[in-house]
């Protein structure tokens, strides 16, 4: 199935969670915060949300800013 | 006496941007030397095709509070996002509110961070809000419930210094929140101007991150910021329009 990553569509699995996604993009270990479909899910939520068909997901990260 | 911000006291009266440095080492250093208490960070998407350095991993957020922003907000929609987002990535409560729909200048929209600032507030945000220098509107946002208000002496990024002097001067007077002159502070003097002029704080990015020795010029900004908040405290001596002599004039030369 087919979700929007940051903008760009991605193929994912069936039954693929925030947390499987975050460690396939080997993002594991840097703090960021997810967002589907307009909706922000907690990192301690991510092993739980399970992407859908469409999802618009938003992987947001901090950088340096003034 | 210390600043005191939302019941927060800093020990240091010189807010710190993270933004525009060569590397991440040259931040660290040059924050430290800031001797800051607070630094802002600002979000955005993660870039999937290139990998990038861990900021947040090199700030020790024992000896700094984060001040997430929410610059690229065009409206208070995004705005309201943006710091929703931040508060969910565990950065707290603290977030610098800033509304800028005009790329060229940056100027920040007040009708939209007005509106943004009531429902941040209202959510449990401690709001500081980028403004323009508008006496009336840094009213409007300290009886919405704002944790200071933050006036700007320039565009943001263009080291011209305080170009809104007479109306700063009305918003510190007016203030009941701390006031922090944010942008435009392009030099050490322009951070120890806008202490003496009563301003409770500072916010510099641009100035110290594009130096060509940023360690340095962050020393340079935390003397001006001490040296300028001393003077206002000593209390500065009368503008006049002619002389008054130093030296005791005994006149015996004309005798």
């Amino acid at each position: 199935m087919n979700i929007t990553l940051n903008g760009k569509e991605k193929e994912i699995a069936e039954n693929t969670s925030v947390e499987n996604l975050v460690n396939e993009l080997k993002l594991k270990d840097t703090p960021i915060v997810a967002e589907i479909s307009g909706k922000i899910i907690k990192p301690e939520n991510y092993s739980s949300a399970i992407l859908e068909e469409g999802n618009i997901v938003e992987l947001i990260r901090f950088v340096g800013g003034g | 006496m210390s600043l005191i911000i939302a019941n927060t006291k800093l020990k240091s009266r010189l807010l710190v941007g993270t933004g525009k440095f060569s590397s991440t080492e040259v931040m660290k250093a040059a924050i430290d030397a800031t001797e800051t208490s607070m630094v802002t960070v600002a979000l955005r998407r993660v870039d999937l095709e290139n990998e990038q350095d861990d900021m947040l991993g090199a700030i020790d957020r024992a000896k700094y509070i984060l001040l997430p922003n929410t610059s690229g907000a065009r409206n208070a929609d995004e705005a309201v996002r943006l710091a929703r987002l931040a508060r969910a990535a565990g950065c707290g409560e603290w977030i610098k509110l800033e509304v800028t729909p005009d790329p060229r200048y940056l100027l920040p929209d007040p009708i939209e961070t007005l509106k943004a600032a009531e429902i941040l507030v209202k959510e449990g945000f401690i709001v500081l809000p980028y403004i323009n220098a508008d006496p009336v509107l840094a009213k409007y946002l300290e009886e919405a419930g704002t944790a200071t208000v933050m006036p700007l002496g320039a565009p943001i990024g263009s080291n011209r210094g305080i170009r809104t002097k007479d109306s700063i001067r009305i918003i510190i007077e007016n203030a009941n929140v701390p006031v922090v002159v944010d942008a435009g502070l392009g030099a050490p003097s322009h951070a120890a101007e806008a202490m003496e002029m009563g301003a409770d704080a500072v916010l510099v990015n641009t100035a110290i991150a594009v130096a060509d020795d940023p360690v340095k010029m962050a020393t340079a900004f935390k003397l001006a910021v001490k040296a300028g908040r001393i003077a206002y405290e000593s209390g500065l001596g009368e503008v006049k329009a002619t002389a008054s002599a130093s030296s005791p004039l005994t006149g015996f030369l004309n005798e």
